[in-house]
């Protein structure tokens, strides 16, 4: 126990650590949630069948963007979007330039699990916002996104938790965080003891997560 | 006043047409419910889509006390959908919203002010019979009443027609009773034209004033319910008045011809049968019988067979003149397969066909 409080690199780079990673996954949450669920909501809105189907461009987005990102690992697409990064936020390095490469990493993956979201609400709901007058703004909005709010907020939470198991990945090229320590001091140094903080850490950061997604979502179901 | 005038819907199924409705004609006058029945397949949910626009019929008309709803443009179909009122099967209800959010929902979509709305909406939900449960979410309500929050919710927008797409299919017998009571109340209270879609005959019996069969995307009969039940050959009649199958009683009158009678109206207050008797000296046992007020006329319908040496055609003739409808009994007919009713007659006994010959 002593050793926790005693070790040097702990006491020094683990709160910066902390924030890094809080940073990665805040960041990356909210990009992820502003761009995935309209890209969402479009994807099932423009399905066949849907309020306002457009097979061409809905095939597009669906097959060629979002099948093609999700398909390629992570490891593999973080590498790959390095030059992005550096355009976009001037850096290739730090939590701020990994967030670029986590949204474009997790958005198609969110995109996704809104469609399916969308779709478990029953077309009896949608018929009766329908008859009873509704635009299609009305529809998506008062009944779709409404209705399915409880399996959103359980979207958003496994998507933020998966943000975490990424942010580590991104760590190791150089967007720091607490993979980045554990990968540097634990596996390079063999240094036991940080390694099982950073484990402890990140294992309660996702419980935290969980939690507050689970008690959210249950607070807005009433089914 | 509803009026549909030929309506007709094709769908393109790959290279094939599809017709789903072949040129279905109906009027039913405000103030009075009428129903469409059918089983699934006959183009019940084909004529809802329609009628509500959420489908474009392919050519003919739907039209509400003389305005034309089947052409209007794109930009005017949701003020048209507003004058049609519709109750689903399962409610579909929002689970998100209370009782008094659901309601709300339709005012809500053309921006009324919020202490309209909740006048309103209180209005409604008095006149449902649903007092004090504003905020009640539907998972907290029984079928029935989730059912009176649907209605509720489609008479929120004033509307001159309530549609009624199997509005007691998922309802228990009681429930089924009080939600068609309520239904048929506030016809008249507010003055609604009133389509029920159902598969369900008591539902018929009990509320309608006329009355459509559809089957094939085609309605085959249609009439007040007074004059369908009263024609022995209709379909309809043989549904509302179901006997049935029975067996010939041993005894005496075993070999004797077979008749079915359909008594209506007066004619069902007259000792009918036991004037036959005496007038004939013939015995005469009832093999099966169906007696119901239907439109608010008494209506009868038996099976009888006579005694073996009765001289059919004179009894028919005597029936006849009393203005009592009776034919001999065909070896008819296997279940109507357009109509859920457990009590249709399966089939007629043997000696019926002797009877015939």
């Amino acid at each position: 126990m002593n050793d926790i409080f005693s070790n040097p690199v702990l006491a020094k780079a683990l709160p910066e650590a902390i924030i890094e990673t809080l940073q990665m996954v805040g960041i990356s949450s909210m990009f992820t949630v502003l761009i995935g669920l309209p890209l969402g909501v479009f994807l099932h809105v423009s399905a066949p069948g849907g309020l306002r189907p457009m097979p061409v461009i809905n095939r597009l987005l669906s097959d060629v963007i979002v099948n093609i990102t999700r398909s390629v690992p992570f490891a593999i697409l973080m590498v790959a979007l390095i030059p992005l990064a550096r355009a976009l936020t001037g850096t290739s390095l730090g939590p701020i330039a990994a967030s670029v490469s986590l949204s474009i990493g997790t958005i198609p993956f969110f995109a996704r699990l809104v469609e399916n979201c969308l779709r478990d609400v029953h077309q009896g709901k949608i018929d009766a916002a329908q008859v009873m007058g509704s635009t299609r703004m009305q529809v998506i909005n008062k009944v779709m996104l409404r209705e399915s709010l409880p399996a959103l907020v359980a979207a958003v939470t496994t998507t933020v938790v998966t943000l975490v198991g990424f942010s580590a990945m991104a760590g190791l090229v150089g967007g720091g965080g607490l993979g980045k320590l554990a990968y540097n001091y634990g596996f390079q140094r063999f240094d036991v003891t940080v390694m099982l903080v950073t484990i402890v850490l990140i294992i309660v950061l996702v419980q935290i997560i969980q939690l507050v997604g689970e008690r959210i979502s249950r607070s807005l179901d009433h089914r | 006043m509803i009026t549909v005038t030929d309506l007709r819907k094709v769908y393109q199924q790959g290279k094939k047409e599809v017709v789903a409705l072949d040129g279905v004609t109906l009027s039913v006058p405000k103030g009075s419910i009428h129903g469409i029945i059918g089983h699934s397949g006959a183009g019940k949910s084909t004529l809802v889509r329609c009628l509500t626009l959420l489908d474009r019929p392919t050519s003919g008309s739907v039209s509400i006390d003389g305005t034309e709803l089947s052409s209007v443009k794109d930009s005017e179909i949701r003020a048209a959908r507003r004058r049609i009122g519709m109750v689903f099967q399962h409610a579909n209800l929002m689970d998100s919203r209370t009782a008094a959010g659901n309601v709300a929902h339709p005012l809500e979509l053309v921006k009324t002010p919020k202490d309209q709305i909740r006048t309103r909406v209180a209005e409604l939900l008095r006149l449902v019979g649903l007092e004090g449960f504003e905020n009640a979410y539907p998972s907290q309500l029984s079928g029935g009443q989730r059912q009176r929050v649907g209605i509720a919710r489609a008479l929120a927008s004033d509307p001159d027609v309530l549609l009624c797409d199997e509005p007691t299919s998922a309802l228990d017998p009681a429930t089924t009773d009080e939600i068609l009571d309520l239904i048929q109340d506030l016809t008249q209270r507010l003055q609604l034209t009133v389509l029920i879609i159902t598969h369900e005959m008591n539902v018929v019996k009990r509320v309608c004033e006329s009355v459509s069969l559809l089957s094939g995307g085609r309605i085959v009969e249609h009439g007040a319910l007074r004059d369908v039940a009263g024609d022995l050959e209709s379909r309809l009649a043989r549904a509302l008045l179901p006997l049935p199958p029975s067996e010939p009683l041993p005894g005496a009158l075993q070999r004797g011809p077979v008749l079915e009678i359909l008594f209506s109206g007066d004619s069902a207050k007259e000792p009918v049968l036991t004037g036959v008797a005496r007038h004939f000296d013939i015995d005469i046992n009832v093999l099966a019988g169906s007696v119901e007020t239907l439109g608010g006329e008494q209506f009868g319908h038996l099976r009888v067979q006579l005694a073996e040496n009765a001289d059919f055609d004179a009894v028919l003739a005597y029936l006849h003149q009393r203005g009592i409808t009776a034919k001999l009994s065909a070896p008819a007919a296997t279940a109507d397969p357009d109509f859920a009713n457990p009590a249709l007659p399966a089939s007629v006994p043997a000696t019926a066909e002797r009877g015939g010959n």
